[in-house]
């Protein structure tokens, strides 16, 4: 056991770097790449934009004047104007809201489905029967049980994330490497230390990735939520923006929508990847 | 230390069944293994050899017979009985460290005193530059000293090695080997030790517990006499291990003609 072997063994599992470029270029080369493609489409839209069905659609530039009264206002100065702020916070609580509501129920409920027997067995059948019925199948139904208002599109962003939780949650309690468990109880874990010790851990890494498939699945849904009976909210914004004939407001939505989804991703993400620096996750 | 006696395997058998039909995978095995000999299990694949090891372990429950670690009747795993498995088993989300610590802190060893240990055995497998990194930022070779560390933190006084370094590429193994053998001197444990490799098994060991297979049962126990350190090329060696083989094969061959 000399120190000598366990260079060479370090080394030989230490990747060769490749030649890196300059820091400045590592981070701009991958910016004006990704921007390439929506500079093409915007240019695209702008030419065409007053030509044929695209008349009735707004020019990019008209978008981005929406875009900045919809956050700021001073422009229009409607109903409208720097109105963003209310319409998004209510959205984002109802996502963050039902979504919470389904991680709260679908992660112990998985782990039990995952762990006990008699609980799958007795769950699994039903649960596979109701998840493909999509999620907005479930609106009218919840429209009369909840009424018109939010309490339906949190419903249903509750029911649009509690499948990818559940069945993640399900799947990582259920491929846990057997020989952990045998590694464990070899070294005298059992019982509901095995649960804490081994099942836990080794299951996060899938539970995570069904927290992000879910609220994926909840940006999605609550524009359907929010399409009828409630006044303010993104989806509310962009229904009557169908209503007035308004393309600018529409688009606007659909952005903002767009980069909330994103960022909220990018949150999960950095969550997963500081708590399991062990199984880090690439965006 | 625990104390730890001899371990004892009597007329272990293990029968699995296999959609309907019933497989003797195991047959009237007998095995005493006495306090810090190094015994190896050699044998082709369906020997039984990894079924025996996973019994002594507590994994799998023989069908007939009993294994008697000391006074004490095996039931199920327990901490004086570390198995060292192929594909090392370490827990990917603790770093090297914590996997060597888990033993100890399972048991409620004190935390400095399990501090101590861990630090040891650590240093005993020459990791400690690699202490606070994760399993997969560890060669093969480190991740099976990792798995060594953790069940020797572990108190455990018989170590049970199913194929550990199969996996390892040709350096790396005959420098766990070595290793190994280092660390067998020095902690007077007792090792049962699974391969396929004869060239192993002779290296190794006080003693070859030849294996066959259909039914899986014990062929012959050969004392390995020669001196150590031992030279694979020296031609004392290559007479031990061409007869083991012989031995196998001859056994091989004539389930083939039959």
């Amino acid at each position: 056991m000399t120190a000598t072997v366990d260079t060479v063994e370090a080394a030989s599992t230490a990747r060769a770097a490749p030649a890196v470029p300059s820091g400045w270029r590592r981070r701009v080369v991958p910016v004006l790449l990704a921007l390439i493609f929506p500079a093409c489409v915007l240019a695209a839209w702008q030419f065409a934009s007053g030509t044929g069905r695209l008349r009735i659609v707004a020019t990019p530039h008209e978008v981005a004047l929406m875009m900045w009264d919809f956050a700021f206002g001073g422009i229009y100065d409607d109903a409208y104007s720097g109105t963003l702020y209310i319409h998004l916070y209510e959205s984002m609580r109802r996502v963050y809201g039902g979504f919470a509501l389904a991680a709260l129920v679908a992660i112990p409920l998985g782990l039990l489905i995952g762990r006990v027997k008699v609980v799958r067995q007795m769950l699994d059948p039903t649960f596979q029967i109701l998840r493909p019925i999509p999620v907005t199948a479930w609106l009218p139904l919840s429209m009369i049980f909840f009424g018109l208002g939010p309490s339906s599109a949190i419903s249903l962003v509750f029911l649009g994330a509690f499948y990818p939780i559940l069945l993640n949650t399900v799947f990582g309690v259920r491929h846990v490497d057997p020989k952990l468990f045998e590694a464990a109880a070899m070294l005298g874990c059992s019982g509901s230390a095995m649960f804490r010790r081994v099942v836990l851990p080794a299951a996060l890494p899938s539970i995570f990735n069904g927290l992000r498939l879910g609220l994926g699945f909840a940006w999605v849904v609550i524009v359907v939520g929010e399409m009828t009976g409630v006044p303010t909210g993104l989806g509310a914004a962009i229904m009557d923006g169908r209503t007035l004939s308004r393309t600018d407001l529409i688009i606007s939505g659909m952005i903002v929508i767009g980069i909330a989804g994103f960022v909220s991703d990018k949150l999960v993400l950095a969550l997963n990847n500081r708590l399991l620096r062990w199984n880090v996750q690439h965006g | 230390m625990a104390e730890f006696g001899q371990l004892h395997v009597s007329n272990v058998s293990k029968e699995f069944t296999i959609g309907t039909q019933r497989v003797l995978a195991l047959s009237h095995a007998d095995l005493t293994v006495p306090r810090g000999e190094f015994v190896c299990l050699v044998g082709a694949s369906g020997c039984g050899k990894t079924t025996l090891l996973r019994i002594i372990a507590g994994f799998e429950v023989a069908t007939a017979g009993e294994v008697r670690v000391g006074k004490h009747l095996v039931t199920g795993p327990g901490p004086e009985r570390g198995m060292v498995f192929q594909d090392y088993a370490l827990f990917p989300w603790l770093t090297v460290r914590e996997n060597v610590a888990f033993g100890p802190r399972e048991r409620g060893v004190p935390k400095a005193e399990a501090r101590e240990r861990v630090d040891e055995f650590i240093h005993m497998v020459g990791l400690d530059a690699f202490a606070d990194r994760h399993p997969h930022q560890l060669s093969g070779g480190m991740k099976q000293r990792v798995a060594i560390a953790r069940v020797l933190a572990n108190d455990s006084q018989l170590l049970l090695m199913d194929e550990p370094f199969g996996a390892l590429d040709a350096l790396t193994r005959e420098r766990l080997q070595e290793e190994l053998l280092e660390i067998w001197q020095r902690t007077k444990l007792t090792v049962l030790f699974v391969t396929h490799s004869m060239e192993e098994a002779v290296l190794l060991s006080d003693r070859v517990v030849v294996m066959t297979a259909g039914p899986g049962k014990i062929e012959s126990d050969y004392r390995v006499a020669l001196p150590r350190p031992r030279d694979v090329s020296s031609p004392e060696f290559n007479d031990i291990r061409r007869a083991l083989s012989a031995k196998l094969t001859s056994h091989v061959a004539k389930r083939a003609a039959a």
